[in-house]
């Protein structure tokens, strides 16, 4: 490729160069776009009261509007999930390398966190308030309570899923319980650690909404709650594209340090 | 010559008085340096023996003696390796290849401090199988024969006295499998291990092994030994030599009455 006598055909290759679009890496911004488009046709289209379906031009109206208490709020939101869903992630993984431990942990506790996370939090709540009262601590806990279930799981399953010859050989050696979990178990289950807290973060954010929708006078789930017996429609969607906004960043932070803390269970890509 | 490992009488029953009785009334004996090879019709408890002899299982009757103890708790003194190669993904060769280190009694507590020395071992073996300046990568970027090389450095870096492999070769394609033999009847004359191969491959056996124990079906006990005459260091040549074959036969034989009976 470097010693090329015919060197006409580098230049026409660097001149095309930049006329090329990445779709995959424009894709998520596109279609994105191409959402609040469609919508806001639909709305013309149909001829919609702004209080059944306000168009996307009025809701980045609103966002304008009100958004010094949709920051506010946002971050107050953003504290609750981010506080809950960092207890979540201590509780979980403790909890999870514990039931992890021995098969007669895990047998008798499974039962009761499965029966546990059918109860619907928001049946929850009201008991969280007699406790506390409301407002931010109902929040945090309810974001704990509905995230950590899912790094429970995970972190059980990874421990649970080591393989029988690899434990045999390092009992041969006349190792014992915590030596096959410190070199083998947790390492072992981290992949599954990362992976879980990107399911963990976002229940984080139905968590915290839904308490502050309940009981609380902050955050954006009371917002929307008040805006929406005010018929503000708008600020209620705002309060929405806040949430998303919201729960894509935390997603995507969970994605980068899954993706930075595990690299060797993501092979193939680093093969190449 | 000395018995590194007596079996006398073990009866091995799991799950409970009403189990499956997977071995009875086994007996056998490996002396010390002798290159051993269990053959026998699948689900004849061949891996029970693995167990027995690393006392991951104890024995209901009998008794077990590895290197003059009787094996009541896991023995050290014993390298194992598996047809899966489980070297953990996340550590590299080299570190993969250090782990029993890191658990053995006797290394745990001068690892750190002589890490030097026992990196220098390390290598040596890994030269030894092969896989000279492998050490860095990761198992995953290893083929499945380097794998099993690897996996055969891990059983032997803390210098067992018996090395215990359950057919460590299965998994792989007959030239890879003929070039992993002559890797450890290499090992076997340099580093003067005692070792007892479990396979199904009557060729492997015969080529690699001092003795070949054949085992009935389940209950498994021993049936026959044969002790395999042919002269030391061998080439892969003399698997096309009569005597190896009528060997083979033989085997294939014994084993197949095994069946029957069974």
């Amino acid at each position: 490729m470097t010693i090329v006598t015919d060197n006409t055909k580098p230049a026409s290759i660097t001149r095309r160069e930049p006329a090329r679009i990445n779709w995959v890496k424009a894709a998520p911004w596109l279609y994105t776009l191409g959402l609040f488009l469609a919508w806001e046709l639909l709305v013309i289209a149909l001829d919609m009261p702004v209080t059944i379906l306000p168009a996307p031009s009025r809701i980045f109206e609103a966002v304008v509007q009100y958004w010094s208490p949709l920051l506010k709020n946002s971050l107050q939101t953003l504290f609750t999930t981010t506080l809950g869903f960092g207890l979540a992630v201590v509780g979980g993984l403790a909890i999870g390398l514990f039931i992890g431990w021995s098969k007669t942990i895990y047998a008798g506790l499974y039962p009761l966190m499965i029966g546990f996370n059918a109860i619907p939090k928001v049946a929850v709540v009201p008991i969280l308030v007699i406790w506390f009262g409301i407002g931010t601590i109902p929040a945090v806990i309810t974001a704990f309570l509905i995230s950590f279930f899912p790094i429970v799981v995970n972190v059980a399953t990874g421990l649970a899923t080591i393989e029988p010859e690899t434990e045999d050989v390092l009992r041969a050696l006349g190792a014992r319980k915590i030596d096959i979990m410190l070199k083998v178990g947790i390492p072992r289950s981290m992949p599954y650690f990362f992976g879980s807290l990107k399911i963990a973060i976002t229940l984080a954010f139905v968590g915290s909404v839904l308490s502050e929708t309940v009981a609380s006078n902050y955050g954006l789930g009371n917002m929307m709650s008040s805006a929406q017996s005010q018929f503000n429609v708008p600020l209620v969607f705002a309060g929405l594209l806040a949430l998303a906004i919201e729960g894509i960043a935390m997603y995507a932070l969970m994605a980068w340090i899954e993706k930075r803390m595990t690299g060797w269970a993501h092979r193939s890509t680093m093969a190449n | 010559m000395s018995h590194l490992v007596s079996i006398d009488d073990v009866d091995m029953r799991y799950g409970g008085a009403e189990g499956t009785l997977a071995v009875s009334q086994l007996t056998m004996r490996v002396a010390k340096g002798e290159f051993a090879a269990v053959v026998g019709p699948s689900g004849c408890g061949k891996s029970t023996l693995m167990k027995l002899v690393t006392g991951l299982h104890i024995p209901q009757a009998g008794t077990v003696i590895v290197a003059g103890q009787h094996v009541t708790k896991p023995v050290s003194i014993v390298g194992m390796a598996f047809q899966n190669p489980t070297l953990l993904p996340w550590r590299t060769t080299l570190e993969n290849i250090l782990l029993p280190l890191e658990i053995v009694e006797k290394h745990r507590h001068r690892l750190r401090a002589n890490k030097k020395e026992y990196v220098a071992k390390a290598e040596h073996l890994l030269e030894l199988v092969g896989l000279k300046g492998f050490g860095s990568k990761f198992p995953w970027q290893l083929s499945g024969g380097m794998q099993q090389r690897a996996n055969l450095c891990r059983a032997l870096i803390h210098e067992p006295e018996l090395l215990m492999l359950d057919e460590p070769f299965g998994a792989l394609d007959a030239f890879t499998r003929e070039e992993l033999w002559c890797v450890i009847r290499d090992l076997h004359a340099a580093q003067g291990v005692t070792i007892v191969l479990v396979t199904h491959d009557l060729r492997e056996a015969a080529f690699l092994a001092d003795k070949i124990f054949v085992m009935s079906a389940r209950p498994g006990r021993i049936l026959r030994e044969h002790l395999v005459p042919f002269a030391r260091p061998r080439d892969l040549e003399i698997m096309y030599h009569t005597e190896f074959n009528d060997l083979v036969q033989q085997l294939h034989g014994e084993i197949a009455q095994a069946r029957v009976v069974a």
